[in-house]
């Protein structure tokens, strides 16, 4: 796996070994080394899901690592229990939804929780506005640090956060997808401040997905893949190809069932889709077809999903479903004409955790169990719940048992099911298969299938790249909110994925 | 008899009404009398139907702090359309319809104007208090002599087959309410609403237009009760309801409701509202002074909440 010879502990800035992590029985780090000298910018890249951000919460002590594994920072043995150790330590990391408040001033948000005092005990606000005008002044920005945070561009938003750091007399700072909301002048900004901080020594860990990036910035690169560190090296001794190889390099077993269909009519037609985050998108699919959708996160495909349901307002376009213009003002919009979103987010979208497998079941479809007087046919209610729970198998105590007590992949067949009460012509699945074990997700990927062998129209969205690969008949490659790629089944790969996702 | 301990052990509220009414019937023999009972009930039913609206707003994930301020104003207009000697077959109607509109402006200011329900409803207590000292000019409106007024005073006072009218009209709407909640879609939705907005809109429901309608129950409910306190007084008075949103508040939340919303049932609510009463009641009987009441009142209602926390903890 990782190449070279152990090399000395001595000399590292930070130095991690065997770094092991799981979540409720499920492996998310496993054995990972990590380590930096001062003065170097190492790229930490990966897959969603790799375990990445897990490494990191590590690091900053926001989560303990399970097995016992060393960790030296600054030539000491260390070892984190919580964020404000490793604070305390020297290592700071600027998040990518930056943790500022809005309302307050630059000043104040740099200095928040550790304001200066003079000598009567109150806070010194002459020397907070002068030392952050130092730390600014030391980035290059001229920012006011009287302005309210919130008044500032995102670019400059980051560098009081970098300025905060310094203020911590940070020696290691983490980046975590640095440059996703910054235009092309402040990332270069951004790259001038990271190359003068490796030059006073700080050591930096750069998390990005844009490849082309950590060729200009950085010295070295770690590679995770589901939880394993698979590359450590210089940045000198690769091309983007290898990288992407590196990345993704998992082989596809016959865990995905894929199932040929003639292909029916065109069922949905999506033009010049505009709203949220979604840009100018067009396409179309048919029925009894698996359409994927592939992309980095915020790629904007969950926002095309909901787009396409109604649930957030369109901008410009239009969607067609079995060749009529469905106006989509509202998710009930989306749900009388025969289109069924399944949300990615199960416990803040999905379902109603603490409510029953029945009345969530039946919740969208209500309408159609429901007499004169809106009186719910409760005969009819059970009858329907109950042929849907022998034919997706959910175990559970009886229909009347809350949802938050079925394991995830119980969870997810509810809501596949609350969807499909709803009879639909088109199915979205947002990522049907996140925190669900093998086993429940063989069996989903069997009902995804039968839905499209009954000749709906489904459209798949997933970071899972085998899943994506294993079961869609075409592959639609979004980044930026616009597509990117069109690839068919015969023809797609995952590093033409990647080189789309990543455009 | 294992499913009566079953059904008692779901309903712990039900159970501390029979452990009080035993105590209370010990301590004083005057307590488990028809006519004291039947009085419980009577000064009960207009807490009890405010606060069936207060259930549904709670359920909903809400609040609704001008239910008193709308019985009072309601009551005011409904003593004056009497006192002008309208029918009361037109009087109560309208007071109700107003009472309504109230509620569902207070849900459009929630619901599409995105105003947290203790604001928004805050807001309309305070104004509707002032409006209410505005109509009334401060002063009580009696509803007069006239032949509506002697109708009118029934609604209040009158008895229906030995049972006051007030019994009837909360019974009637606690069945009603309980129906609508448990078997209609209405009812499913304002569960769906409180449990989790963002998935109820997902499911295709239109929460903006549910709250509306939330509120506007609501607000007929409340007026529906300052029907019948002024009814029973024969006069609207401008302060009349104040505090009564924290009696209402108080049953449901006796009676088992999670205030955050998507959990209780109507059943509860009454529950807690015949709690509160017999409380009342019995300290009245005990000639405890209404200061130490209030402290009584207090520790009951703590006691029942933490009980209820315990159990879902």
């Amino acid at each position: 796996m990782a190449e070279g010879v152990m090399e000395p502990q001595s000399g590292f800035l930070l130095d991690l070994q065997g770094v092991g992590k799981g979540f409720n029985g499920v492996t998310v780090l496993d054995g990972v080394d990590f380590r930096l000298r001062a003065g170097e910018v190492m790229a930490l890249i990966g897959e969603n899901g790799a375990g990445k951000s897990t490494l990191m919460r590590i690091i900053t002590g926001i989560v303990q690592p399970d097995s016992a594994s060393a960790m030296t920072f600054r030539g000491q043995s260390v070892k984190f229990t919580a964020p404000r150790h490793a604070i305390d330590a020297g290592i700071a990391m600027i998040h990518q939804e930056l943790n500022l408040l809005p309302h307050l001033s630059v000043a104040d948000n740099i200095w928040l929780g550790r304001e200066p005092r003079n000598r009567l005990g109150l806070i010194d606000r002459g020397r907070m506005r002068r030392e952050a005008k130092a730390l600014l002044e030391r980035l290059r920005q001229t920012i006011d640090p009287d302005r309210p945070v919130g008044s500032l561009s995102v670019g400059q938003q980051q560098m009081v956060e970098i300025a905060r750091a310094l203020s911590l007399n940070a020696e290691l700072i983490i980046m975590d997808e640095p440059t996703d909301a910054l235009t092309d002048v402040e990332t270069a900004v951004l790259f001038e401040v990271i190359r003068s901080l490796r030059a006073d020594g700080k050591g930096i860990v750069y998390i990005s997905h844009r490849l082309g990036e950590i060729f200009a910035l950085c010295d070295s690169v770690t590679v995770l893949r589901d939880g394993h560190m698979v590359h450590r090296g210089a940045v000198a001794d690769l091309d983007e190809a290898a990288l992407i190889r590196h990345m993704v390099g998992r082989s596809i077993t016959d865990q995905y069932p894929y199932l040929p269909c003639p292909a029916g009519p065109e069922r949905l037609a999506v033009e010049d889709l505009s709203a949220e985050g979604v840009n100018g998108v067009s396409f179309t699919a048919a029925g009894g077809e698996i359409l994927g959708f592939a992309g980095l996160m915020g790629a904007g495909r969950t926002k095309l999903g909901k787009a396409i349901f109604g649930a957030s307002r369109l901008r410009a376009g239009s969607v067609r479903v079995d060749g009529a213009e469905v106006r989509l003002r509202h998710p009930r919009d989306g749900v009388a004409a025969g289109i069924a979103y399944v949300p990615e987010d199960r416990k803040a979208e999905g379902l109603i955790q603490a409510h029953s497998i029945r009345t969530n079941m039946s919740l969208a479809a209500l309408t159609q169990l429901c007499g004169p007087g809106g009186v719910v046919r409760q005969g009819d209610e059970r009858t329907a719940v109950d042929r849907f729970m022998a034919a997706f198998s959910v175990k559970a105590h009886g229909i009347g048992a809350e949802v938050r007590t079925l394991s995830g992949g119980n969870q997810q067949k509810i809501s596949l099911a609350k969807a499909l009460m709803l009879s639909p012509k088109v199915v979205i699945l947002d990522e049907p298969t996140r925190g669900v074990d093998v086993g429940a997700r063989r069996e989903i990927y069997g009902l995804i299938n039968d839905l499209k062998a009954k000749g709906l129209c489904i459209l798949l969205m997933s970071s899972d790249m085998p899943e994506l690969l294993g079961l869609s008949d075409r592959i639609l490659v979004m980044a930026g909110g616009r597509i990117t790629g069109r690839f068919g089944r015969d023809e797609a790969t995952q590093e033409k994925i990647m080189a789309c996702a990543i455009a | 008899m294992t499913t009566l301990i079953r059904f008692l052990s779901r309903n712990k509220p039900l159970v501390g009404l029979i452990v009080l009414m035993a105590a209370v019937a010990v301590m004083s023999p005057s307590f488990l009398t028809v006519d004291n009972l039947l009085n419980i009930l009577r000064q009960t039913s207009i807490n009890a139907v405010i606060a069936v609206g207060m259930t549904y707003v709670i359920l909903s994930g809400g609040i609704d702090l001008s239910v008193g301020s709308v019985l009072a104003f309601c009551g005011a207009v409904c003593a004056w359309l009497v006192a002008g000697d309208l029918s009361i077959w037109l009087a109560i109607p309208l007071s109700l319809l107003l009472g309504a509109g109230l509620g569902a402006v207070n849900g459009i200011v929630i619901g599409t104007g995105g105003v947290q329900p203790f604001v928004a409803t805050l807001v309309a207590m305070t104004m509707l208090r002032g409006a209410t000292l505005v109509f009334t000019d401060g002063r009580p409106i009696t509803t007069g002599t006239g032949a509506a007024a002697d109708a009118f005073w029934s609604v209040g006072g009158g008895y229906l087959l030995g049972i006051p009218v007030p019994v009837v009209v909360a019974a009637v709407v606690f069945a009603v309410c309980g129906l609508v909640l448990t078997r209609t879609r209405f009812g499913r939705y304002t569960y769906a609403v409180g449990g989790n907005e963002v998935v109820a809109r997902l499911s295709g429901i239109r929460v903006n237009l549910e709250k509306t309608t939330i509120y506007a129950l609501s607000g007929l409910l409340a007026a529906l009760a300052g029907v019948i306190l002024t009814a029973r007084l024969e006069s609207a008075q401008p302060t009349a309801g104040a505090g009564y949103e924290l009696d209402a508040i108080a049953a449901v939340v006796v009676g088992g409701t999670s205030l955050s919303g998507g959990k209780g049932t109507l059943f509860g609510t009454l529950v807690g509202a015949l709690i509160i009463g017999v409380l009342n009641n019995a300290l009245n009987l005990m000639d405890v002074s209404s200061y130490y009441q209030m402290i009584a009142k207090g520790a009951v209602i703590l006691l029942a909440v933490l009980a209820d926390s315990r159990k879902s903890s």
